[in-house]
């Protein structure tokens, strides 16, 4: 069986003039359809590159990304990615947000009825829809991300990427999201991978945890396959030995093995 | 007057209070916004008439003594009366209102700012984009910007062999630098996420142009164009030297070439107050488009 989604050897080294500096060695990841990863490590241990490796917006030194047998070297809608910091255009409102990814997207296929529907489906996805005329600057952080998670899943991706999705968002709110978000996968049964640095989200959201060690030259450290049965309540998984436990071995890689040696 | 002090005075909270007191707060409150309203305005407008009344002042008692070189306030107004009260009369084929000239100008400027405006924000957009445009073009920009529309009057000239064009190009060419370099900062400002939006998206450059660069740089061009305007009309008496017939910079020629020092300080009043007055029209249709990407 050929994955889905196949990171091949990947180093990625950043030159500036004579200054070399190799942020990522030899990373090797097979991920399979329908799955959902979250991709965990201490800061500047290169998450980020690798997401922008597989979104295209970087391009790998050596190795490569191939998305069913392809190899991936420019951006492209079929990997959606849901931005840190939103990304929304904050002149255009929640409804044209979303209608600029699916008329770019969808503007030969569909009419403009069914475009029409699509953004309002996908708004209604994150239960956004009476926000619909509103501007970015209008609505409240957690709003703006799940405005950005409506716009990546109107493209239809093949794979979502999600960097950091909740990182600026208060506990309550990023919980709220979080149930959103499995709700979503749950229906549509998304590939996603996620970046975070949240251990108990990673253990909630994925099925497995890639580890990542501390840069520079960073790589999977470990994989860890999250042994949980799907749908996951978060109350129902508080006492839950088997999330215990991957919980435990997470911390334990982050905190033990591999700590951020700039931190201590 | 004292039988409805008595009256308001005996009527019992719960009876009539109530709707008094309501009609009384909106009555209130509409005194106080005039009031403030007129306050505001008031605060607006006087402070700038009593400098001018002592500009004015000044002006009489510095100038006004026999032998003076030039005319006093009292002269200007003896002598140049109908330019000042009527600025549209026609009595001949030269002998017309500074509305019309103005308006002669206005056209001028108009057309020569346009121009500027296209090539300018394409071609700071070009230059905001690509490093090596940037690198190549900058300093020629930087110099080219700083050459007065005067200077450029025999080339134009030399260039066109038409008086109409040669003015239009100094209008164009005088006014085109802030609004070029504006834009390419404006461009080069777009913040990395809207670009990672774009090439999720696989916008094409026509696309990239009018849906992210267009409005993210909006601010910037807008800085540049209020810049290119002012500086366009500035330059409207040097492109008029040229230009001879019915524009407010040839008034302005024509009067120094037969000693009328009355219509020319009018007609500096005039080209004052237009430019004003285009000014504050570019900054508001600025604020009224970039009102969504200002805010952030």
């Amino acid at each position: 069986m050929t994955a889905y989604l196949k990171l091949d050897h990947i180093d990625k080294t950043f030159r500036r003039g004579a200054v070399e500096s190799e942020v990522l060695k030899d990373i090797n990841l097979d991920i399979a359809k329908g799955e959902v990863i979250s991709i965990i490590g201490h800061s500047g241990c290169g998450k980020s590159t690798l997401l922008n490796l597989i979104a295209g917006l970087t391009q790998v030194t050596s190795g490569g990304v191939l998305l069913e047998d392809r190899e991936v070297n420019a951006p492209g809608p079929e990997r959606a990615v849901v931005f840190q910091n939103h990304s929304l255009l904050p002149w255009l409102t929640v409804y044209e947000n979303v209608a600029l990814a699916v008329n770019k997207v969808f503007g030969g296929v569909k009419t403009r009825a069914e475009r029409n529907a699509w953004i309002m489906h996908n708004l209604d996805l994150v239960q956004m829809t009476h926000a619909r005329d509103k501007r970015p600057a209008e609505i409240s952080g957690g709003m703006k991300q799940r405005v950005g998670i409506a716009r990546a899943l109107a493209m239809e991706p093949k794979i979502l990427l999600l960097d950091e999705p909740f990182g600026a968002l208060d506990a309550l709110t990023r919980a709220h999201l979080q149930d959103s978000v499995m709700q979503i996968q749950a229906a549509l049964k998304n590939t996603m991978i996620m970046i975070t640095h949240d251990v108990d989200e990673a253990v909630l959201l994925s099925d497995r945890i890639v580890m990542m060690t501390n840069g520079p030259s960073a790589t999977i450290g470990e994989v860890l396959t999250v042994a949980l049965s799907r749908p996951r309540m978060r109350l129902d998984l508080v006492a839950d030995p088997a999330y215990l436990a991957a919980r435990e071995a997470v911390l334990k890689f982050l905190y033990e093995r591999h700590r951020f040696v700039e931190a201590a | 007057m004292s039988i409805a002090a008595m009256k308001t005075d005996t009527t019992t909270p719960a009876q009539a209070l109530a709707p008094a007191k309501a009609a009384k707060t909106l009555q209130a409150r509409l005194t106080a916004r005039l009031g403030l309203m007129l306050r505001a305005a008031a605060v607006a407008v006087i402070p700038p008439l009593i400098t001018l009344a002592v500009l004015l002042m000044i002006w009489q008692i510095g100038f006004g003594r026999p032998g003076a070189t030039l005319p006093p306030p009292t002269q200007v107004w003896k002598e140049a009366k109908d330019l000042i009260l009527d600025p549209f009369f026609v009595n001949g084929p030269q002998d017309i209102g500074l509305g019309w000239r103005v308006l002669t100008s206005l056209q001028r400027v108009l057309i020569g700012f346009s121009l500027s405006a296209v090539v300018g924000v394409l071609m700071g957009a070009v230059v905001g984009q690509s490093i090596w445009a940037m690198r190549g073009l900058d300093p020629i920009f930087q110099v080219l910007r700083t050459v007065p529309p005067l200077a450029w009057l025999p080339i134009a000239l030399a260039a066109f062999r038409d008086s109409s064009p040669s003015a239009i190009f100094v209008i164009f060419i005088t006014s085109i630098w802030p609004v070029l370099i504006n834009t390419a900062v404006g461009v080069r400002n777009i913040p990395q996420d809207y670009r990672n939006v774009a090439q999720v998206l696989r916008l094409n450059q026509v696309e990239f142009f009018f849906k992210i660069m267009a409005p993210s740089a909006a601010p910037y061009i807008f800085t540049g164009l209020r810049i290119g305007i002012g500086l366009s009309w500035l330059s409207i008496v040097a492109a008029e030297m040229l230009t001879g017939g019915v524009g407010i910079g040839f008034f302005i020629w024509d009067a120094w070439n037969s000693s009328r020092l009355p219509d020319i300080v009018v007609a500096l009043v005039y080209i004052g107050v237009v430019g004003f007055v285009l000014d504050r029209i570019v900054a508001a249709l600025g604020s009224l488009i970039t009102r969504g990407a200002a805010a952030n």
